[in-house]
């Protein structure tokens, strides 16, 4: 069932119809320029030098050698870099990472902590010098390593509140039928973007300009308007196409040093980080230990519910993974406990990553789902429907639209669900055992204000202006059928220009917000317009011009929960004697408001659920807890899925209307990964009868688990009791 | 008297897209380094630099390779082909048609790597060579077909971290079936 829902206005035909991407062209072609890309006359290169101690100081940085190797310009560190304004609250809430305030001081509170920029005539010449460059350090005792009882750890808020509770948990637990107790962990994982960070800064005409690749330019350049103590109105920050994001684009190193670097040598200097470099250098998903306990009657319905979650982040940066957050959403019970908390470990500083939180919670609670549904014998979707909340288990607010229900009768449907023999383990073909698993999705619908330029061409054409990202969403698709509609024209005449801060502050692409806002902005811009050309007998050669902003109309929104749901289900088959796990199918059917673009949102929920396959079954970045380094932090070391991995992938979506909504979209970015790890995760229980309770699902974690169970059942076979099931992973 | 220290450059020529390009080059400059920064072809991108993304992906006299780790004083002499030569002037290559059509992509970086790359795929699957997932490798079995699983596992080296692959494949299949149906119309046409 493929369906579109028709906005709260009567809209012309743009909307919910499939249209190729309007910079597609370029893409194919090798057209489309990146931040990396754009010629610069008298262009010089600079590259990093990171910190190859854990923690420590920096004793001397011997620059002379290196200064008079060919080509090289200039050497910044902390003994020459301008003093940076680093105490603030930045446009999105959250004060700046020193790991992108560069060279402030001696300190090394991570390793790949960045100490020095080296600038030359050509990249060669800079990456030789910056290999050459002898930093020396006093180095002191570290500690990277993650651990669920750490005494350090405390409650953190982040972007929502650390701890949430209500009713007695111990009475609810002991008043339950059926209990469950587990642990969930999540390894550290990496954005991985394909485009690695890049930066040129240059300064024209008393103006700092600086051609990035970014989630937001506006933010960007806010940003790098306080720590450089400018004027806003003097920093302009353009990101025409950028080569993913996922949430690590925001201000970092690369930015920074190239700005210091500039406006030092009097010359466009241009920063790219390696791609081993952004393992420590661009934020990631910060590895998780979750507890669950749930608690219920016979029937399966919740009396008591506690996600509590950990990670680390670094000394010198909180970040919150509010991966207890999910609970609060999806499911209520009578004692209902969640919480956040976080533990300073000399690591480098996480930051969001597609579904922050949502994701690895995700796969806690829906794999927690799943166990609860084996132990009271119930269909998983039937416990799942049991517990549908009339309203926020924690807020109380009403939902905006919750479509849970739907998403899962049409998945089941189409899925084969009702053929689903529950017993584990029972299928089996040669030396594969196949299961199936379904797991629940949900991620919230938010907005950020922003603002829009709309102008009646003198030839009768369009153009929207808006410092919008396209980071490979088809934002600038989307953005153009919503104005096309808007303006009650086609989209050929509609030229929507986004990446540039000149346009105005708006949201950035991140939380799956960005459509959604900047939409808001240019449907308000679009409808004064159009009034405004209502009573206009000719347009002038400038054309007419009207800007919205949206920051009014989002406070008067009513207080709603408001999310997209998803039901995910996979099929996967486990080789017994290899241990590798494939993906043979998955089906993911969403309920995530009006569809812009049916064309590009399918392949984001699609590359979304890619995400949860790689999540379940590959990525996980390995630290020495010695050197306190990553063993191999390359995309050898690292492994996300490739084309082999991903089979047939199925995406849709039911009808999701909310009527007080102005613009009913709610993104489609991050819900696809959420639940997707763990319906894989589930499945492979289904095929094999082993709980995998820690990501990701190894061939060695097969194998082992497997040995194990087959231990204890021949252990339990011989005192005469046989074993329900085949036991869980620990390992 | 002691040797003159040895140059570190050397002037080159490069064949690339059908047009010779003249530069002097570091001996350390790679192939992608040598397109991006001295010759603003900026098609092919770098993601890695190591040869473990495969969005670098060139042709190599009609071979794909990375041209990370590809030095460019190696390519002199060869017939270098990149995605800014793929296209027949305005008219887009059937694979780029395909990937343009049915979304193959979404941020775009990988996307010149994945269409070299596909271009190479195709032709080697019709010249009869093998992959890991080819149940009958013997030499006189005919071509067979060029499945999703094939595709899937020939193009393992260009990874997608958008996540794209389902379309990449559908975008790859099609560009096989209309690189057939011109390779049949040619053979119709030599024979009439």
């Amino acid at each position: 069932m493929t369906t579109t829902t028709p906005g709260p206005r009567a809209l012309r035909g743009a909307v919910g119809t499939a249209h190729t991407r309007v910079e597609g062209r370029d893409k194919v072609t090798g057209a489309a320029r990146y931040a990396g890309e754009i010629p610069f006359a008298e262009l010089a290169h600079g590259w990093l030098v990171l910190s190859t101690v854990t923690r420590g100081s920096i004793r001397t940085i011997d620059t002379a050698p290196v200064l008079g190797m060919p080509g090289v310009l200039t050497v910044l560190h902390h003994g020459n870099a301008p003093r940076l304004h680093t105490d603030y609250i930045g446009m999105l809430g959250t004060p700046p990472d020193p790991a992108s305030a560069v060279f402030q001081d001696d300190r090394v509170p991570f390793a790949g902590w960045p100490v020095a920029l080296v600038v030359a005539e050509t990249p060669e010449q800079a990456r030789e010098a910056a290999e050459a460059l002898v930093v020396m350090y006093d180095e002191e005792p570290h500690d990277t390593v993650l651990v669920a009882d750490d005494p350090a750890a405390y409650a953190a808020a982040g972007h929502m509140p650390a701890e949430t509770g209500k009713g007695d948990l111990e009475a609810e637990l002991a008043a339950s039928a059926v209990v469950l107790d587990e642990e969930y962990t999540t390894p550290e994982e990496q954005h991985s973007m394909m485009e690695p960070h890049a930066a040129t800064a240059r300064w024209d005409g008393g103006r700092l300009e600086v051609v990035d690749s970014n989630q937001g330019t506006t933010w960007v350049q806010s940003e790098l308007a306080t720590m450089f103590s400018l004027d806003a109105s003097s920093v302009r920050v353009r990101s025409e196409h950028i080569g993913g994001g996922f949430g690590s684009k925001g201000l970092r190193a690369h930015q920074v040093s190239a700005v210091m670097a500039a406006t030092a040598l009097h010359r466009p200097v241009r920063v790219v980080m390696t791609r081993r470099q952004t393992f420590s250098l661009a934020g990631y998903r910060s590895p998780t230990t979750q507890r669950v306990r749930l608690g219920a009657d016979p029937d399966g319905r919740l009396r008591a519910l506690e996600h509590r979650s950990l990670n680390q982040t670094s000394t010198v940066y909180e970040f919150v993974e509010p991966s207890a957050g999910v609970a609060r959403v999806m499911y209520d019970a009578d004692a209902h406990r969640t919480a956040n908390r976080v533990v300073r470990l000399d690591v480098p500083s996480p930051t969001w990553m597609r579904a922050p939180g949502e994701a690895p919670g995700s796969f806690a609670i829906e794999a927690a789902l799943d166990e609860l549904a084996e132990r009271t014998g119930l269909d998983p979707i039937e416990l799942r429907l049991r517990n549908e909340p009339d309203a926020g288990p924690v807020s109380g607010l009403p939902f905006s639209s919750r479509n849970l229900a739907a998403c899962f009768r049409e998945g089941a449907r189409r899925f084969g669900w009702a053929d689903r023999d529950p017993r584990p383990g029972v299928r089996r073909e040669g030396r594969r055992l196949l299961g199936t698993g379904t797991a629940a999705a949900s991620f919230g619908a938010g907005a950020g204000p922003s603002t829009a330029l709309v102008t009646a061409e003198a030839d009768g054409s369009f153009t929207v202006r808006i410092a919008a990202a396209d980071i490979g969403t088809g934002a600038r698709t989307a953005l153009t059928l919503i104005a096309a509609d808007a303006l009650e024209t086609v989209p050929e005449r509609v030229r929507v220009r986004i990446g540039d801060s000149d346009f105005g502050p708006a949201m950035i692409a991140g939380g799956s917000m960005g459509t959604r806002s900047w939409a808001w902005a240019i449907t308000a811009a679009a409808a004064e317009l159009r009034e405004r050309l209502a009573v206009t007998r000719t347009i002038p050669p400038e054309g007419i011009t009207v800007r919205s902003d949206t920051t009014e109309a989002l406070r008067a929104l009513a207080q709603k929960e408001r999310h997209s749901f998803g039901a995910q289900f996979a099929e996967v088959a486990v080789d017994v004697d290899t241990g590798e796990v494939r993906v043979l199918r998955m089906l993911g059917i969403f309920a995530a408001g009006r569809i812009v673009n049916p064309l590009t949102a399918r392949n984001q929920l699609v590359g979304g659920m890619t995400w949860g396959i790689s999540m379940a079954l590959h990525e996980e970045a390995v630290r020495d807890r010695n050197t306190g380094r990553h063993y191999a932090p390359d995309l050898a070391g690292y492994h996300v899925a490739t084309h082999a991995d991903v089979p047939a992938v199925e995406a849709d979506w039911v009808d999701d209307h909310d009527p007080d909504d102005p613009v009913g979209i709610k993104g489609v970015g991050e819900i696809g990964i959420v639940g997707a790890a763990a319906a894989v995760a589930n499945a492979v229980w289904h095929a094999t009868g082993v709980r995998h309770r820690n990501l990701p699902i190894r061939p060695d974690r097969i194998l082992a688990a497997s040995a194990s169970a087959s231990a204890s059942a021949s252990d339990r076979a011989g005192t005469g009791t046989a074993p329900a099931d085949g036991g869980s992973a620990d390992a | 008297m002691a040797p003159a220290p040895a140059s570190t450059t050397s002037p080159i020529t490069l064949h690339i897209n059908d047009e010779k390009h003249h530069l002097s080059v570091d001996h350390r400059t790679t192939l992608l380094d040598a397109l991006r920064e001295r010759l603003d072809l900026t098609g092919t991108k770098k993601g890695c630099d190591q040869g473990q993304c495969g969005a670098c992906t060139v042709l190599l006299d009609r071979r794909r390779v990375v041209s990370c780790l590809t030095l460019a004083v190696a390519a002199e002499g060869r017939e270098i082909t990149t995605i800014e030569g793929i296209a027949d002037g305005d008219d887009l290559h059937p694979v780029q048609q395909a990937f343009l059509d049915l979304d193959g992509y979404q941020c775009g970086y990988c996307t010149p790597g994945q269409i070299c790359s596909a271009i190479a795929v195709i032709e080697e699957h019709a010249a009869g060579w093998p992959s890991a997932v080819t149940d009958d490798v013997r030499p006189e079995t005919p071509p067979l077909p060029l499945t999703p699983d094939e595709i899937r596992e020939r193009m393992s080296g260009n990874l997608c971290r958008c996540g794209a692959y389902v379309s990449i494949v559908q975008a790859v299949a099609r560009g096989a079936e209309a690189h057939e149906e011109a390779r049949t119309a040619a053979v119709e046409e030599a024979a009439a």
